[in-house]
């Protein structure tokens, strides 16, 4: 790990005001749990570290107007054990579950899992975001058994590593972003991005702002995440899915519907959202919704099976969520 | 002189040379913006099994070195040095972490528990008797991340089932495979534990 100077704030005002205009001037440092390991790898080699976990402003889970407000230092372990999640949000606590650790559910935050970088193979091993060689990417003729199925014209090839991004985009939460200058919300949809270049991040995050909080709208909906493992201990999923149902009655009002894992960001999936509008969760209406998500499907050449592993996600979600409470 | 002291005494020429490389990194200036420390070493004070150290540490070095290398505490393994294996598990404020991922300057204020904090005199700790009675070990690498990850799990979940137990637990790599053995012991330690023996 290169040198750092390391800083301390207490508070957001403090924090924005360490953070650099250019990447590799300042990183944030929450639970570490992504951020170290990339310092140990060199893939990120900033200057200064700014440590966020003792501002109390960035802590906490609690009610504000029509939403649930989730500091962004939140551990994924506080976010698990909350009363308020598990009641309204089996979604978040599901997803937050399946990162199997105790100790990285305990160390890793909300925040992190927004922003932690893609587990790409190729980008882990200093190949670049984008995997370019002489002109064109790595991924598609190469080992690509873990990358996209969707969203991969290039020359993005990766997939989103958040658990909790795909529930968050079906409950149309929204991140508070903070700079020195001021503070802007960002839908979450909207947070994710596919980047175009080397240069560009797959967050929309800037170098000088600092997420805050998640704010998840407390609009009643029936909602699950199901995720699809090689192995029940720690790992990324190989597909995910996380289901937003409004219901009117026994029948669908709106769903949103949101693959994880298997695109550059999570992946809305509004065929699946169509198939479902004014229907009941059945096996058969489940299992229409699952094929309409994957039909836009366009595997690499060695990634065909996580369409069916994303088909089998999407109807196991919708049945999940029918089945629990609103 | 312990086998550790000989493995350092010969290994320190490495060491030093690399040391060197390291600093001799040109660092641009950092953006200005408020109070910071480092990159050189800064008085940093750990309280680690009750007991504080006072340390001298660059904010870059991880709980797992301090512990290993400036303090020889070398009960927690480095093995993957990632966050994946669980070998250097560690319990800071009451939770299982992964040493090698928490910087030794972020720690500085919190109760730090490793193995060698979790014994009455050689009275072995619950755990640690019950892994040893269910063989829950082969080349034993993993098995001080292993307790301390147990030990957790525990003081959060007194009554577990073996399922609760396997999924505890999966924080933890064992590539002996002794899985089977550690959750039975983890079984046996939970009614020990109850019994108030260790309280």
């Amino acid at each position: 790990m290169q040198a750092f100077e390391y800083a301390n704030p207490a508070t957001i005002q403090e924090a924005v005001a360490l953070l650099g205009s250019r990447w590799g001037e300042a990183d944030v440092l929450a639970g570490g749990t992504d951020q170290i390991s990339l310092m140990k790898e060199y893939l990120h080699t900033p200057q200064r570290v700014v440590n966020i976990k003792n501002i109390k402003e960035l802590g906490g889970i609690h009610r504000a107007g029509g939403n649930l407000r989730i500091g962004a230092t939140v551990t994924l372990d506080e976010l698990m054990e909350n009363a308020e999640v598990r009641r309204a949000f089996p979604s978040l606590h599901q997803a937050a579950e399946g990162v199997s650790s105790p100790q990285i559910r305990n160390m890793g935050t909300v925040g992190g899992d927004l922003c932690q970088r893609p587990r790409c193979w190729y980008y882990r091993n200093g190949c670049g975001l984008l995997a370019m060689k002489d002109g064109r990417s790595l991924v598609p003729d190469g080992e690509n058994k873990y990358h996209a199925i969707f969203g991969n014209s290039g020359p993005a090839y990766f997939v989103s590593a958040s658990s909790l991004g795909p529930a968050l985009v079906a409950l149309g939460a929204k991140v508070k972003l903070v700079s020195a200058s001021g503070s802007r919300e960002v839908a979450v949809e909207k947070f994710f991005v596919t980047p175009q270049n080397e240069q560009s991040r797959e967050i929309a995050l800037l170098p000088n702002e600092l997420l805050t909080e998640i704010l998840v709208p407390l609009a009643p909906t029936h909602n699950a995440t199901y995720e699809v493992r090689q192995k029940e201990a720690l790992d990324w999923p190989l597909a995910a899915a996380s289901v937003a149902l409004k219901m009117k009655g026994s029948t669908v009002a709106s769903a949103r519907v949101v693959l994880g894992h298997v695109a550059p960001t999570p992946w809305p999936a509004a065929q699946a959202d169509q198939a479902l509008a004014g229907k009941a969760i059945t096996a058969e209406t489940a299992e229409e919704a699952a094929k309409a998500a994957v039909a836009g499907a366009t595997p690499l050449s060695q990634n065909g099976y996580k369409v069916q592993l994303a088909r089998v996600a999407v109807k196991r979600a919708l049945l999940q969520a029918a089945r629990g409470r609103a | 002189m312990s086998r550790r002291g000989f493995i350092r005494g010969v290994g320190i020429g490495g060491g030093a040379l690399g040391t060197g490389l390291l600093e001799k990194e040109a660092l641009a200036a950092p953006p200005a913006g408020g109070k910071t420390e480092g990159p050189g070493p800064v008085p940093i004070t750990l309280n680690i099994n009750g007991k504080p150290y006072n340390l001298n540490l660059e904010p870059r070095v991880t709980l797992l070195d301090a512990l290993r290398n400036h303090l020889d505490l070398t009960g927690a393994k480095k093995v993957c040095d990632r966050a994946t294996c669980g070998a250097c598990t560690v319990i800071v404020s009451g939770k299982v972490v992964y040493s090698c991922t928490v910087l030794a300057i972020d720690a500085q204020g919190k109760e730090i528990q490793t193995i060698e904090g979790i014994s009455t005199g050689n009275r072995l700790h619950p755990v640690s008797a019950a892994f040893v009675n269910h063989d829950a070990q082969q080349c034993g690498y993993c098995t001080p991340g292993f307790v301390m990850a147990a030990k957790g799990f525990l003081d959060r979940n007194p009554n577990p089932t073996l399922e609760q137990a396997e999924h505890g637990l999966c924080g933890n790599l064992c590539r002996c495979g002794t899985y089977v053995g550690m959750r039975k012991a983890v079984l046996e330690a939970s009614r020990e534990m109850k019994g108030g023996r260790h309280a």
